[in-house]
């Protein structure tokens, strides 16, 4: 198990360093200068000797190599570098917006395996009756309905209803849990639907399936009750695909969350995302990607470890 | 007699209330303002910034030599800030400031002359790693003298009609001077000025925090105990206004926000107009064939019907008013009269689309197709390159109409890669220097590539009159050949719409969205 973990930690940095060339260069192809955008983009007429003389003090001056060098062994010390907008370091920069959406994607996780679990599973036990079709509109509804269209309905509903909305800005959960859950309650639901839809319908094919295998059946024909055949049996097995879909759904919205976090004025990853991309901020997007990187490679590694819970037939080696 | 008991009794009725009105305005002191600012600063410092979203959260901490001062619909004014009063030389060449006494910064420590001399020095000449985005502004200083610390004296090598309103810029803020001395840059990462407001704290893509100031140089002011800018994405202004989250956001509304707001909220607001130092401008590629032919550029600024467009644009969008290269009612406008003698600004449309598809035939481009570039910024520039391309099609031309995003857009003037393209200034003040710049032969952001010497010529003898009033035949001179030129035509100047609580008061509508935001005089009624 442990020597299972070191192999995999140890192949996340070539995967890395992969993602980190890529990125570096790719990025680059896209035209326009950031700094240009940061000083004429609100109309100023700035002359070009102050846009040369920006660039060179920010380092954008230098042949790409010598900044593709400095970058790799900034990336080598765990530096990634400063924000060519902020000239904050990048790691600060994500520092700040990582536990909002951390908290949002950790919240909605909730929010989904407690919708998902137990309507998937009333779904694919109930098959073909009223209860199954009631669940599958629930999950096709959520399936079709954009998070960000539900936020907007959920803020327009808000204030039609009690002309209020939650207070703008992050408060820490350690801080004041209750403005904390207040404030990302709404932004936590309208992905959370989406994704209980998602994990809904993977939960009710996962179990039909088990259901229909021959240690099911075998089980029922021995006198074990229905309850319980499902609760130790079909259950745990049918979680697996569940799991998975759940996994990746969470590493998606550390990073993802572009829109909802938009709607909702979060201060998020999603949303630094976006500005960096508008601002050509080369360094925060490498640093950001990175970031989304090594998040996907550690939720998948968590999958494979908690496979091994799940089923003792799957052996980590 | 009758006359003089009904002008008595209307004295006395204006007698008996005025102490009423008096009482209604005057300010309370208390409370914390909130506003939106729709983008994040990408620095404290106010030298290395062009951008608003420095300004709004960043200029109530400072305070400059000048300042704007008024409201744009009544009278706008350049009043003292740190300075008490000041002079300039009959030559032009010497500014001489007298300096409030008794003013503190934030540590404590006393601010003097030296602040000013080594704030502006740093603008002027910035040291190695530090950024002065308005340096060509101010190259004319040559020396700045202190001969005592309450004075400061700064010598320009030739007169500059635009250096006055340079010191009354929201950027020029005045640091402190032994600060700089130990770290030129502190400004880039540390607040620390004179302002009604001390420094509270910042969270990053969050909210920044000021709290009122007790040794403010002006006693009894600021009325605000402190004030929180949030920052939010545009269109999460309406929503959080009528939620309370904040209050108000000084950049601007479009109108369709503003009824949005008036139909919710009703009296608890209160609504602002006036012009905006704003414009958009049809900068025509006269690198590439056949915009080089001035007869082409003239039939396409003819086609556009400015005077009749305005007023329904005006209720969709943020564009209002035809103008010149110099706002409408600002002091180095062109007249209405004026600009419909010129082309592009006739109000017969009917014979002036005649003449422009005689001109595209004579030119031999009855069937022009354009690739007309555009940024993808929904207000103004959507509805504006819709329009723009609808009057084209009505002389027969067709319009490419691609928006790209900032970046690209900008990417995209600078290689050339356009025909006709829609560009932009917005600057704090109405002063020819800053506005004739894109349309000035050689300058870095003249995409047109216009090339007329006279122009040159103009610009440079305009912006060294120190006479208003010969300056504004200078300046006329220049923006008729700009015009008949059509290098690059404007198309419109923006409407600033500000809506914001009823409870807030103090608060004056200038013409630019980056001066007016000291928050001084700002105070909540509440």
């Amino acid at each position: 198990m442990l020597t299972y973990l070191l192999r995999r930690l140890i192949l996340m940095v070539p995967t890395l360093i992969g993602v980190a060339v890529v990125t570096f260069f790719l990025i680059r192809v896209v035209p326009g200068d950031p700094v240009v955008v940061k000083l004429r983009a609100d109309g100023a007429a700035v002359t070009e000797e102050t846009i040369q003389a920006e660039r060179k003090r920010l380092g954008l001056d230098k042949p790409l190599m010598v900044q593709f060098k400095d970058y790799m062994v900034g990336l080598a010390t765990l530096d990634l570098g400063r924000s060519l907008w902020t000239e904050n370091t990048v790691a600060s920069e994500i520092a700040t917006r990582f536990p909002v959406s951390l908290q949002i994607a950790i919240m909605a996780t909730i929010i989904a395996v407690l919708i998902a679990v137990p309507l998937g599973t009333l779904s694919a036990l109930y098959r073909d009756t009223w209860i199954d079709y009631l669940v599958r509109i629930v999950a096709v509804s959520g399936l079709a309905i954009p998070s960000f269209w539900l936020g907007m309905l959920m803020i327009l509903g808000s204030l039609a209803l009690f002309n209020w909305l939650p207070p703008i800005g992050y408060v820490s959960f350690f801080e004041n849990p209750v403005a904390n859950i207040v404030g990302l309650i709404m932004p936590a639901v309208s992905v959370g639907y989406r994704y209980a839809a998602v994990a809904t319908r993977m939960m009710r094919s996962a179990l039909l399936e088990v259901l229909r295998e021959d240690y099911i059946r075998t089980a029922r024909a021995k006198g074990v009750f229905r309850q319980l055949v499902v609760r130790r049996h079909a259950l745990s097995n049918a979680m697996l695909p569940v799991v998975t879909v759940v996994g990746l759904e969470f590493a998606f919205l550390i990073g993802g969350l572009v829109v909802t976090e938009q709607v909702f004025n979060i201060n998020g990853i999603g949303k630094l995302f976006v500005d960096a991309t508008t601002r050509g901020d080369f360094t925060l997007i490498q640093g950001l990607i990175l970031l989304i990187a090594v998040i996907f490679v550690v939720v998948n590694l968590v999958v494979d470890l908690l496979y091994a819970a799940l089923d003792p037939r799957i052996r980590l080696s | 007699m009758r006359q003089l008991f009904g002008l008595a009794l209307t004295a006395a009725a204006g007698l008996a209330l005025l102490p009423v009105a008096t009482m209604a305005q005057t300010p309370k002191s208390g409370g914390t303002l909130n506003f939106a600012v729709v983008a994040e600063p990408p620095t404290f410092d106010c030298h290395a910034t062009t951008t608003f979203a420095t300004i709004h959260p960043v200029r109530p901490h400072y305070s400059g030599l000048l300042r704007l001062s008024g409201d744009v619909n009544k009278k706008l004014a350049i009043v003292g800030d740190l300075a008490k009063s000041w002079e300039m030389s009959k030559d032009g060449l010497t500014y001489t400031f007298k300096l409030h006494e008794g003013v503190k910064f934030h540590d404590g420590s006393d601010f003097s002359s030296a602040d000013v001399k080594a704030s502006y020095e740093r603008i002027v000449n910035p040291p190695t790693g530090v950024v002065s985005a308005r340096k060509a502004l101010h190259t004319d200083i040559v020396a700045i003298e202190t001969p005592d610390k309450s004075t400061v004296v700064i010598k320009l090598k030739a007169p500059n009609a635009s250096m006055l309103n340079n010191f009354a810029s929201p950027f020029n803020c005045i640091y402190s001077a032994a600060k700089l001395k130990q770290n030129p840059n502190y400004p880039a990462t540390e607040i620390m000025g004179t302002g009604a407001f001390q420094f509270v704290n910042y969270t990053k893509g969050s909210v920044w925090e000021g709290k009122k100031f007790a040794n403010y140089f002006q006693k009894g002011k600021p009325y605000l105990d402190g004030y929180k800018a949030f920052f939010v994405k545009s269109s999460a202004v309406v929503p959080g206004i009528q939620g309370g989250q904040f209050d108000a956001e000084f950049r601007g509304r479009t109108p369709k926000e503003r009824d949005q707001l008036k139909a919710a909220m009703g009296d608890k607001i209160t609504i602002k107009e006036g012009p905006w130092t704003t414009n958009l401008i049809l900068v025509f590629n006269t690198k590439k064939k056949p915009f080089d032919d001035v007869r082409v550029r003239r039939a396409l600024t003819m086609a556009i019907d400015r005077w009749g467009s305005a007023p329904n644009l005006a209720k969709i969008s943020l564009m209002k008013f035809p103008g010149g290269f110099v706002r409408p009612g600002a002091e180095y406008a062109l007249s209405d009269a004026e600009l419909k003698k010129l082309p592009g600004f006739a109000t017969d449309m009917t014979k002036a689309r005649e003449e422009a598809k005689r001109l595209l035939k004579e030119a031999g481009v009855s069937n022009l197709k354009i690739a007309f570039l555009n940024r993808n910024v929904a207000e103004p520039y959507t509805p504006a390159g819709i329009f723009v391309v609808d009057q084209w099609k009505r002389i027969g031309v067709q319009a490419d109409h691609k928006q790209l995003e900032t970046k690209l857009y900008f990417d995209a003037f600078k290689k050339g890669d356009f025909d006709v393209g829609i560009n932009f200034i917005a600057d704090y003040i109405d002063d020819p220097s800053i506005h004739f710049l894109k349309v000035v032969p050689g300058t870095a952001v003249n995409y047109s590539g216009g090339d007329n010497p006279k122009l040159k010529e103009l610009f440079a003898q305009q912006s060294k009159q120190v006479d208003p009033a010969a300056r504004k035949k200078l300046t006329d001179e220049f923006q008729k050949i700009a015009i008949n030129d059509a290098h690059s035509a404007m198309l419109f100047w923006w409407q600033r719409i500000i809506v914001y609580n009823k409870k807030i008061k103090g608060w004056e509508l200038h013409a630019s969205h980056f001066t007016g935001q000291e928050l001084v005089d700002v105070w909540l009624d509440q």
